[in-house]
């Protein structure tokens, strides 16, 4: 006798019907059977036929059918089954096409008792009567279905399918009928009295119908699970079979089996890449009732241990194990599943759905104006408490908008007022400063200008002998050709200063004091009112050079006044100096510290964060290169797209393209892209979506643009699918999207009417529809264009 | 040069319409076209006509366009089409220049013209796939009119070639053609390596990739190695393997993409088992289809793009002496028949113990080998098979030499009906389904009839055919007397099945005309379809089971 590992689980602590235990066997299983008095089952695969006793503890082998010197096919199984009446009497299904009988109580060690090798093809199932001793039924690959009197040496009738492979056999419970299921998709139902034909057919799945089942009480219900991944319950009482539940599974269902004594629970388990046995609760088909997840491989066979015990399922696997499941331990999908419910309305009225216990707790929730609507949704008559679901009923409440807080309507003008590509990058980003300005989020607004300074092209200078030649250049004449304004120049060359870059600054600095101590006084009295105020700033800033306080957080306070007042005079200068501009031009372009004042210049209306801008730049942006600000603009972004405001992290990227694209890793984009482009598609803001989706760099956003182009249509003569062009059936060679307009074929767009599916060329039903409201083609239906 | 391309393929595009008045005016553009070009070179073509290096001469465009045409005239599905190519073709003739001409005769070498159905002569039906397959790619490939003998098939097989190569998928358009001449190349097959460079370059595939191997991304490197197990000795994948390929860092294939590939690989390993089959000559618009270049291999090495640098054994032509014994073929197909109806009356009576079953198939599938090894091992004194593994330019090797090590694949723990088809269609939508309508129009493919008789039941000798390809692969089918397959299949049939599936490039019109003398050419193609589809079954079961491995 082969070695054999024992192996309990200590899942259960002290249950007394049994507990989650499993065993080793040596091959995996294709298929279990228990014995009428739950006792003993039967474990049947390629290498492996045995029987086990199930004890308290274990499983304890009792003894191993495949006996014989040579290994013979007829040993490899396919199905197995256990005789509900006799205990001595099981039947296999061997992979060979052999269907054999066992009479355990045979004195010697070969078991065999019959053998019928009838089936040209793999049996697939064997089943007994449940009531009648003597009479097996066989379902096989090669289409045919015989049934076997035990007492004979033959078979005593054969029925053939007419259709392909037979998959399963199941006798129903009480009388003489039958179904069968095909690889084809067919359930067809048999009297075993009549092998001429079946007494119906139809069609439950598409795709082979690997298993079938019937209820054990109600014996109207057939379970059907096939390889499209569903399971479905049919109530044959009815003229036509009538598909009564559907459950859809993850996986091809290869076995199913109704649950003893709860009408509506059935087990399945899958044919490829899911493990697991699920019960289901047919009038629930969205989560599976309970899951048992011991399995490491496909579960081949299950089997309800005891036909009147709903607690206790065995299972064998291609992993080569047995288990006992015991309901109690079981995982219930449904306590991990969320029992919270939100949904929006189309008006943006919100809907939550939660347990009743949390909703009364919360006194200070406002119920529904109609009045808090409670949907109790499932409710068990049956009383056992742990084995149904959860007695759950909800609450649901639903909120109405508040029409002031309506962030959304921003949401939208932003998306189709921004630009984000098709102009150079400092234009997007003043035209998108601006559209944020306009929708008052001043916040964003800023963002936008600072990004446009960071990153414009002054900023790409790194070298910084050339910027201290430039700066050089570029600030000497404006000292020199005309008299500056105190203010403008004074903070140039404080600006300068604050560099604190070379010597050279410095020492121009000095004179440049001097200036504006005249200047000063100059302004004072040369300028209108105007001037007072400037002077007034630009006496303190003076005051500040004069103390030599340097420190940058010092003058950052101070120019948040100042500087709103140097852009006003530096703008008044070059309309005022017809020289200035081309100064100013070339400063704007080449020098670093200037670019500062570029950005005031060209906004019109200083707002206040604004000047918080002018001075970071020339503060830190001339000898910096755009990629310092990498990692504050990464981080501005995650902070924007934490806050909710995926847009201002979308536009951002796309804005800035390759300048920040490599610092953010692409999961992290790609997350971003579809969280936006999912709400853009919610507005029905289809353009601006697609233009999202073509902008962006991540491969995966790209593509989605690419997938699910195609669009099938049927012929309007024929109504065969059409295959190749759009307009011209291939079956009945009819042109079949004509205008009904100008009768040519469309060949491009086709628009049509959805009520009387007439239409034509674009353009032409514009045209039409603008001065009749009737239909082009005549049938008098009212068409409407929107 | 790729902008003249891009023209040169517009300039096509427009004949592939259904609508007679677009395809009139596309062919109205072309001929001023390519009178343009002439009038151009004027005196050009008078030189030199001799010259094999013409591809390099400025006539090289119009060349090549005077080759499309000529394609045009013979294979276009539109008579008008066909007829204006004729027209046009000859009037430049007359203008004194050099036309091509088709090399060859008709789409195969085996098959003599006028058995296939010509063009102008198909039911409605068979028509109408050849204008969805010439409307999709702008030409009716020589495989194509070859299938037409069996028009339920072909529908299936396009409609599948179709998607896998230009609908919705995982792969890029580009890398779908390239794993196509990857394992096309494999087999050595220029038939199909020119179809798809040209396509490959038509959808903006890099011409560098064209180079080698090597050339190519890493991620296409790295499946050169399933391609090549997967071509020659599929049994010896692991999960490892595809391991390897799903856990590679950045040029890591997913799930989806690696199964769209390995469909790939498997449809033209298989497709190049027909190629070499039914003996397909290269496309008339294909070098070496016209008589502008040297009916040679194409300009790329296609060893290179096989696997980097190594040539298979070419061993000789070893069927100069294995040819049939040359006995009596004159009843062989009522012999077929006798024997047929005979296993089928004795199957019943005659019960052969479960011993002599269990080694029928051991037998069989050793016999299968001595078919062909005996002279291999001539031609290969010192075999060390251990290097044969290293070598990564290895061929097919047999099965049951490795028996001991290889446990035989049982059918009946993995079939392509319950397993093969949930996996594919899981990862690769519709594919399953498609994949899953071919192979069985494949097998279940009759008219009953076998030669010259009628109300044949050929369900037996298909099935004997399937299940003799997929016991050369190892796998068993529990439920079949493999002893069947030694009464219906004779030697040469048996070469023949033997060479095409595993080595095809070997396959010579001497083998195809050895079996089944008296069968009919369509008879013979319909065998081919099934070698083809048993094959790429077998290869795609191996496959599909190591990934299941490796998800479990």
């Amino acid at each position: 006798m082969d070695k054999m590992s024992r192996v309990t689980t200590g899942l259960s602590s002290n249950a007394v019907s049994g507990r989650t235990m499993f065993c080793h066997l040596d091959a995996p299983a294709n298929a279990i059977s228990v014995c009428r008095d739950a006792t003993q089952v039967v474990v049947a695969g390629r290498n492996i036929f045995k029987i086990y006793t199930l004890e308290e503890e274990q499983f304890v082998e009792k003894l191993n059918l495949r006996v014989g010197r040579k290994p013979s096919l007829n040993f490899s199984c396919a199905d197995v089954m256990w005789h509900q009446g006799d205990e001595n009497l099981l039947a296999t299904a061997a992979t060979n096409g052999a269907v054999v009988t066992w009479n355990l109580g045979k004195p010697s060690r070969n078991k065999q008792d019959q053998l019928f090798t009838e089936h040209k093809r793999t049996v697939n199932k064997v089943c007994f009567h449940p009531t009648e001793t003597y009479m097996l039924l066989s379902g096989s690959q090669d289409g045919f279905m015989k049934c076997f009197d035990l007492r004979k040496k033959e078979s005593v009738s054969t029925f053939s399918g007419q259709s392909e492979s037979v998959r399963d056999v199941q006798f129903s419970m009480k009388d003489f009928t039958f179904a069968a299921s095909f690889e084809n998709g067919n359930v067809q139902l048999w009297d075993i009295r009549r092998p001429d034909r079946y007494e119906r057919m139809f069609t439950a799945h598409t795709g082979p119908v690997f298993c079938c089942d019937w209820h054990p009480d109600d014996r109207g219900w057939l379970a059907t699970g096939g390889r499209d991944k569903m399971v479905k319950v049919w109530d044959m009482t009815t003229n036509r079979a009538k598909e009564i539940y559907c459950v859809q599974t993850i996986a091809s269902v290869a076995r199913v089996k109704w649950r003893p004594e709860k009408k509506f629970h059935l087990a399945t388990c899958s044919m490829m890449v899911d493990h697991n046995i699920y019960v289901w609760d047919v009038r629930r088909p969205f989560i599976p009732f309970a899951t048992f997840e011991e399995h490491k491989d496909v579960t081949t066979g299950i089997v309800w241990r005891n036909q009147h015990d709903p607690y206790c399922l065995l299972s064998g696997s291609k992993d080569s194990t047995l288990y006992q499941h015991m309901f109690k331990d079981a995982t219930r999908p449904v306590d991990k599943a969320n029992p919270e419910g939100l949904c929006f309305g189309l008006q943006g009225d919100l809907a939550f759905a939660a347990k009743e216990s949390l909703i009364s707790s919360d006194t200070n929730r406002k119920p529904f104006p109609g009045g808090d609507r409670r949907y109790p949704i499932f409710f068990f008559k049956k009383s056992d408490p742990t084995e149904q679901f959860a007695h759950v009923s909800s609450a649901l409440s639903v909120f109405e908008t508040n029409l002031d807080c309506n962030r959304m309507d921003s949401f939208v003008k932003t998306a189709q007022l921004y630009l984000l590509s098709g102009k150079p990058f400092a234009e997007l980003c003043d035209h998108n400063a601006k559209v944020a300005r306009e929708l008052r989020r001043p916040q964003v607004s800023t963002t936008w200008t600072m990004l446009r300074i960071m990153f414009s092209d002054p900023a790409n200078l790194t070298t910084s002998g050339l910027n201290h030649s430039l700066s050089k250049l570029g600030s000497l004449p404006l000292m020199n050709s005309f008299s500056m304004k105190e203010i403008g120049l004074g903070t140039e060359s404080r600006l300068e200063r604050s560099k604190g870059e070379s010597r050279q600054d410095n020492i121009h600095l000095e004179p440049g004091n001097s200036y504006i101590s005249n200047n000063n006084e100059e302004n004072e009295e040369t300028e209108g009112s105007e001037g007072q105020a400037e002077y007034m700033f630009g006496d303190a800033e003076l005051d500040d050079d004069d103390l030599y306080s340097m420190e940058h957080d010092n003058q950052t306070e101070e120019q948040e006044y100042t500087l709103p007042q140097e852009a006003f005079q530096l703008r008044h200068e070059i309309m005022d100096n017809p020289s200035a501009p081309e100064h100013l031009q070339q400063d704007k372009s080449d020098s670093p510290h200037v670019s500062g004042s570029e950005a005031e210049v060209t906004c019109l209306t200083p707002i206040e964060s604004f000047s918080l801008i002018s001075i970071s730049q020339p503060l830190y942006c001339p000898d910096l290169p755009a990629s310092f600000f990498c990692p504050i603009v990464r981080e501005m972004l995650s902070y924007y797209a934490e806050k909710g405001d995926v847009q201002m992290a979308v536009s951002v990227l796309i804005v800035l393209g390759d300048r920040i694209r490599k610092e953010i890793d692409d999961l992290t984009q790609e997350h971003w892209y579809t969280s936006y482009i999912d709400l853009l598609q919610r507005f029905k803001l289809w353009n601006v979506s697609n233009e999202v989706i073509k902008l962006s760099t991540c491969s995966a956003i790209t593509c989605l643009n690419q997938t699910s182009t195609t669009l099938h249509i049927n012929c309007s003569n024929c109504k065969r699918p059409m295959s190749n062009k759009g307009w011209i059936c291939d079956r009945c060679h009819q042109c079949a999207s004509v205008c009904a307009v100008c009768h040519h074929v469309v060949k491009g767009l086709f628009v049509w009417c959805q009520g009387c599916s007439h239409g034509g060329h674009l353009e032409h039903m514009m045209n039409w529809l603008k001065s009749s409201p009737h239909c082009p083609a005549g049938c008098g239906h009212l068409c409407e264009y929107t | 040069m790729e902008v003249q391309d891009q023209e040169s393929l517009g300039r096509w595009d427009g004949l592939c319409s259904r609508d007679i008045s677009s395809r009139t005016e596309a062919m109205e553009n072309i001929c001023e076209e390519v009178m343009r070009k002439v009038e151009a070179i004027g005196p050009m073509p008078a030189l030199d006509p001799s010259s094999p290096a013409s591809g390099s001469l400025p006539g090289s465009d119009l060349n090549d366009i005077l080759a499309h045409l000529l394609m045009l005239s013979r294979r276009c599905p539109f008579e008008d089409v066909r007829r204006q190519c004729v027209r046009l073709l000859q009037g430049i003739q007359d203008l004194g220049v050099r036309i091509p001409r088709p090399l060859g005769n008709g789409p195969s070498r085996f098959i003599p013209e006028k058995e296939i159905l010509h063009i102008s002569k198909v039911d409605t039906r068979t028509r109408s796939i050849f204008e969805d397959a010439f409307a999709a790619l702008g030409r009716l490939d020589n495989i194509s009119l070859v299938m037409g003998f069996h028009p339920q098939y072909l529908e299936s097989f396009l409609r599948t070639q179709h998607y896998l190569l230009q609908m919705d998928g995982p792969l890029a358009l580009h890398y779908r053609h390239y794993i196509g001449i990857m394992a096309a190349a494999r087999h050595q097959c220029s038939y199909l390596v020119n179809l798809h460079v040209n396509d490959f370059l038509q959808v903006g595939g890099d011409p560098k990739w064209l180079n080698g191997l090597n050339e190519a991304p890493q991620k296409l490197q790295q499946l050169g190695e399933l391609n090549k197990i997967l071509a020659h000795r599929p049994w010896l994948l692991t999960k490892e393997h595809i391991e390897g390929l799903l856990k590679a860092e950045e040029h890591s294939w997913s799930l989806a993409e690696l199964i769209h590939a390995v469909v790939l690989l498997t449809h033209y390993h298989s497709l190049a088992s027909f190629t070499f089959g039914c003996g397909i000559t290269p496309e008339i618009h294909c070098d070496g289809g016209h008589t502008f270049r040297p009916p040679s291999l194409s300009q790329y090495c296609v060893c290179d793009i096989a696997n980097g640098n190594g040539h298979l054994n070419h061993h000789d032509d070893w069927l100069g002496n294995q040819v049939m014994d040359g006995s009596d073929m004159s009843g062989e197909v009522e012999v077929l028949m006798e024997r047929m109806k005979h296993l089928q009356e004795c199957r019943d009576d005659e019960e052969a113990s479960q011993e002599e079953m269990a080694t029928r198939f051991e037998r069989e599938k050793t016999e299968s080998m001595l078919v062909v090894t005996a002279e291999d091992e001539e031609c290969v004194p010192s075999r060390d098979i251990s290097r044969h593994f290293e070598d990564p330019s290895y061929g097919y090797k047999d099965f049951s030499r490795r028996g001991e090590h290889v446990p035989t694949f049982r059918a009946q723990d993995y079939s392509w009906e319950d397993h093969g088809y949930s996996l594919v269609n899981r990862l690769y939508p519709d594919v399953g389904q498609m994949l899953d309508e071919k192979f069985q129009m494949a097998y279940n493919l009759t008219y009953n009839t076998m030669a010259t008789h009628k109300d044949v039941d050929t369900s037996m000798l298909r099935r004997a055919i399937w299940n003799y390809i997929h016991c050369m692969f190892g796998i068993r089918y529990d439920d079949y007397d493999y002893g069947e397959i030694n009464q219906l299949l004779d030697r040469s049939f048996k070469i023949y099945i033997k060479t095409m599936v595993c080595s095809p490039e070997k396959t010579t019109k001497r083998m195809y005309e050895s079996f089944w003398r008296q069968f009919q050419h369509s008879e013979k193609v319909h065998v081919n379809l099934l070698l083809m589809e048993a094959r790429m079954q077998a290869e795609l079961l191996y496959a599909l089971r190591a990934i299941t491995r490796y998800m479990t």
